[in-house]
């Protein structure tokens, strides 16, 4: 890992950064993790427009990365989350939650099937002090390497022409989920078919030598592609549509909750889908398959509401007057894709069922004052925008 | 039977002798696969010079549970007393020793005040430690995990703590978490008192007179009874190897096999539970249950494998503090010791050396820091005084608990062994003058030694530190403490359970119980 001299400075710029400071014409930044990340480049509407009409970059490299190496890396990692990691193929990205003993969700993340025996764990989270708890006992070396590599997701319809425009020819075939390498200015280029977006995108990892060399032959060769820089405000758009989660915003990560009921399981995150009970051992397993048969104390469900203004932190209530309390929204926006004002909560159960009577507390400021709403939720199944693009393979050109 | 329904019990020490007596009592199929060449794990006795046998670990009897001994007829295999109710005879560098039976001092000098202190204090002692005696047959209590008998446990632990009465009960909780130095000072002013009675606080244990916790240590100690005596000590006939001879007759007895020289290389999975255990040999041997006599830590993360568990939990067995600090002395001598000043009838009492409470701190704070005692404090027995079944007429055997010697000395084993045997043969000598001479063969086993010979991980008596940190539902590790582990079939029934070490056998009859119970609810 690149030495760091954290007590000198708390914050640095990403490997991208004398390209994105130029780009931020609003300067707005905040700091994730050890990088400065843009909150929003130049007007975050026309940003999130061109994730879902033409394509846009945002700078992953702050994300925490962990390479997992050596002979008992897949046992280490079978152990650790809870997918079955022998089906993620050389080649392959699992998404993926890890849990503590008692079965509750310490962070999400990705594995990379690099090479034969040859992973990276991506994590929202850092989780080396887990990671290394976790390796006693197995053969195996775990490296955070997030400073080693530079990274970029490029999100959208057009993202695919974008790549072949720059070199990586036959991208167009590589399925969701799936990672391939390419040859780009003398050095090998990684891209992965994954994202935060919910969209047709990818996501690109390099050597940080030749981040500024990426950046540019992508805004180069993108330019007809409408290729456009993307800050965080726009990107939390897309993932609430796509309805994915975020730590410290969905759920608390196990590790950092003192209170029993604070943190989740897989099953109260609606990730029951990424528990595979067939394997005999893994962190969480015992209690998880106790919450099966006692069952879940809370749900995960996506709330598509009435009106316009965004439940941001809205109580959920199962009467529109004199109701119980019976969830706490956790993410909410206005969809411009799916025109729908939408959120994510966190229902205590059995609340969240399809059709249950359910009304949102929504508190909103016009000219300073404020007012109050009860809006009426409707309970929706999967996510609020899925173009089918987001899997066609080969990707279509746009 | 098929092989599904046979239990496999992992090392024939007394407790997995207890736990397999109980369960082929029950009409359970039971084989006990031993490592060794012979059944009693670090309670037995064995040859260590030509003609001289000792008790190699353990020697005295002072915790085996008065239950245990009546229910499996102990007696009737072959167990009895070559000496019960020992005095404790605290050695002066100076002056007469003082001679001690439980609260009453029979000779040495002693103010009145200390007299009557010592009187009451051994009766409050006893108040309390058997408050932990009346835990000993029971399992500890799960906490947070709901259910009504875990309830009722804890309850009763509360209960028995209660009913000590009002002044007693503050008392008892004021003292239990704190150390026995401070406690000591309030009530005595003889040095030679304070340190008899800061010894019997941390024999065995990895503490100091001044480290919290050595009260609750001292509680322990006195928790049990011997022939009758509560807080008694007692030689058996043979020594403590008698005692798991007779438990392993009371065992086959009711039909268990017990197989030495078969070390198990590992225990065996099908899935999320148990199928058996491997065999160093390489043999499969098969069962659907699997009881470990071995500590924590070597059967969950050696036998079993860190693998198999969750990493909460691995960490915690990780981190279970079981670093022995107790050496074993063992001396060959052409004839009875003398010590300065003590009638030859005395010899065979218990003998201590802890001129006092400061001596034992002192010999303490060496070891903290990696070095052995330059003068170590010892608890010695003359074992072949009573029993002349342990040495060639005429001559005797010395046994002493030595300490302190670290786990993980600064110097090598080899090195430190050589030392600290020279430094214990010289404060035995400021004692027994004249000991030197009388010495045939010698032998100290060091904590790393211990480790190797009784396979005790760390080479701690009681496979885990007495703390208040490490004891009922916390004993060894919670997920744990009720003796089955996290994973199916799997069960803990040596002395690294509650209510832990010394020779007591309860933690291997709680746990032949909770398999029982296990068994009649799947």
């Amino acid at each position: 890992m690149n030495q760091k001299e954290h007590f000198r400075k708390a914050v640095y710029g990403t490997p991208f950064h004398p390209r994105t400071s130029q780009l931020n014409v609003l300067g707005e930044w905040h700091r994730w993790k050890d990088y400065l990340t843009a909150d929003a480049y130049f007007d975050e509407a026309l940003e999130y427009a061109a994730i879902r009409n033409a394509c846009a970059v945002f700078d992953i490299t702050p994300m925490t990365k962990h390479r997992i190496t050596g002979p008992d890396a897949q046992a280490f990692l079978n152990r650790l989350i809870t997918r079955d990691v022998s089906k993620i193929k050389p080649g392959k990205v699992g998404y993926t939650v890890w849990c503590n003993d008692n079965g509750q969700v310490i962070d999400d993340g990705t594995v990379f099937h690099l090479r034969e025996g040859d992973y990276r764990l991506c994590s929202q989270e850092r989780q080396l002090d887990w990671l290394a708890r976790s390796a006693y006992g197995f053969d195996v070396s775990i490296v955070e390497d997030t400073h080693d590599v530079a990274a970029l997701a490029l999100q959208g319809p057009t993202s695919c022409s974008v790549l072949k425009a720059i070199g990586c020819a036959g991208v167009e075939t590589l399925p969701p989920f799936g990672l391939a390498y390419f040859q780009f200015d003398g050095t090998e280029l990684m891209v992965s078919r994954t994202g935060f977006t919910g969209d047709l995108g990818y996501e690109l990892w390099i050597d940080p030598e030749r981040a500024l060399a990426l950046w540019d032959a992508l805004f180069e060769r993108g330019d007809n592609y409408g290729i456009r820089p993307m800050g965080t405000h726009a990107l939390e758009v897309a993932r609430i549509e796509a309805g994915f989660l975020q730590a410290h915003v969905d759920f608390l990560p196990a590790d950092q909750a003192i209170m029993l009921d604070r943190s989740r399981s897989p099953f109260e995150l609606d990730l029951g889908r990424l528990v595979d009970f067939k394997k005999p051992n893994f962190n969480g397993r015992r209690a998880l398959l106790e919450e099966q048969k006692r069952g879940s104390r809370f749900r995960l469900v996506r709330l598509d509401i009435e009106g316009n203004k965004p439940a941001r932190s809205s109580y959920i209530y199962n009467n529109k007057r004199n109701g119980d309390v019976v969830g706490t929204v956790t993410s909410a926006e206005w969809s411009p894709s799916a025109k729908a004002n939408v959120a994510l909560a966190s229902m205590h159960m059995p609340w969240g069922r399809p059709g249950d009577e359910l009304w949102a507390e929504i508190y909103y400021q016009r000219e300073l004052k404020w007012s109050r709403v009860m809006a009426r939720c409707r309970v929706v199944e999967g996510a609020f925008f899925d173009p089918p693009r987001r899997r066609a393979t080969p990707a279509a050109d746009f | 039977m098929t092989d599904n329904n046979r239990i496999i019990l992992i090392g024939a020490g007394h407790n997995g002798l207890v736990c397999a007596a109980y369960l082929a009592k029950a009409g359970r199929d039971v084989l006990v696969l031993e490592a060794s060449g012979r059944v009693g794990g670090a309670a037995v006795t064995r040859e260590f010079a030509p003609g001289f046998r000792v008790s190699a670990c353990a020697h005295l009897s002072y915790l085996l549970d008065a239950s245990i001994s009546s229910e499996l007829r102990l007696a009737d295999h072959g167990l009895k007393p070559a000496r019960a109710n020992l005095r404790t005879v605290a050695l002066a560098a100076e002056g007469d020793p003082l001679i001690l039976k439980g609260g009453l001092a029979e000779s040495g000098v002693l103010s009145d005040k200390d007299r009557t202190a010592l009187a009451s204090w051994h009766t409050s002692m006893m108040q309390f430690a058997r408050v932990l005696g009346k835990q000993h047959n029971r399992r500890p209590p799960r906490l947070g995990g709901g259910g009504r008998s875990e309830a009722f446990g804890a309850a009763l632990l509360g209960l028995d703590i209660r009913r000590l009465g009002r002044e007693p009960m503050r008392e008892f909780l004021r003292i239990a978490g704190i150390n026995i130095f401070d406690v000591l000072e309030e009530s005595f002013d003889s040095p030679l008192l304070k340190g008899a009675l800061a010894l019997d606080a941390v024999l065995g244990s990895n503490l100091g007179p001044r480290s919290n916790n050595s009260v609750l240590t001292l509680l322990h100690r006195l928790s049990g009874q011997a022939c009758g005596v509560a807080g008694g000590l007692s030689l058996p006939e043979g020594g403590l190897g008698a005692v798991s001879e007779a438990l392993a007759a009371a065992a086959r007895a009711a039909g268990a096999k017990v197989q030495l020289n078969s070390p198990v290389a590992r225990i065996t999975l099908d899935g999320d539970r148990v199928s058996g255990v491997e065999l160093e040999s390489g043999e499969h041997v098969r069962g659907g249950i699997v009881v470990s006599n071995a500590d924590p830590a070597r059967t969950l993360l050696q036998l079993l494998g860190a693998r198999h568990l969750e990493t909460g939990f691995v960490h915690k067995v990780r981190h279970v503090r079981s670093k022995g600090m107790a050496a074993k002395l063992h001396l060959a001598l052409d004839a009875l010791p003398e010590f300065t000043r003590l009638p030859r009838e005395c010899v065979g009492e218990r003998l201590l050396i802890a001129p006092s409470a400061d001596y034992i701190e002192t010999a303490f704070d060496h070891a903290k820091y990696g070095e052995c005692s330059p003068e170590p404090a010892l608890e010695i027995t003359v074992p072949s005084a009573h029993d002349g079944s342990l040495a060639p007429s005429g001559k005797h055997v010395l046994s002493a608990i030595v300490q302190y010697a670290p786990f993980d000395p600064r110097a090598s084993t080899d090195t430190a062994r050589t030392n600290f045997l020279e430094q214990t043969l010289a404060t035995l000598e400021r004692h027994a003058p004249g000991i030197r001479r009388q010495i045939i063969a010698t032998e100290l086993l060091l904590p790393a030694d211990i480790e190797r010979e009784f396979r005790i991980t760390g080479g701690h008596w009681h496979h885990g530190e007495l703390a208040l940190d490490q004891l009922l539902m916390l004993r060894p590790v919670p997920g744990a403490a009720q003796y089955a582990t996290p994973v199916n079939g799997l069960f803990l029934c040596g002395a690294g359970c509650h209510p832990g070490g010394g020779v007591m056998g309860s933690a291997g009859r709680n746990a032949a119980q909770a398999v029982l119970t296990a068994g009649r609810a799947a």
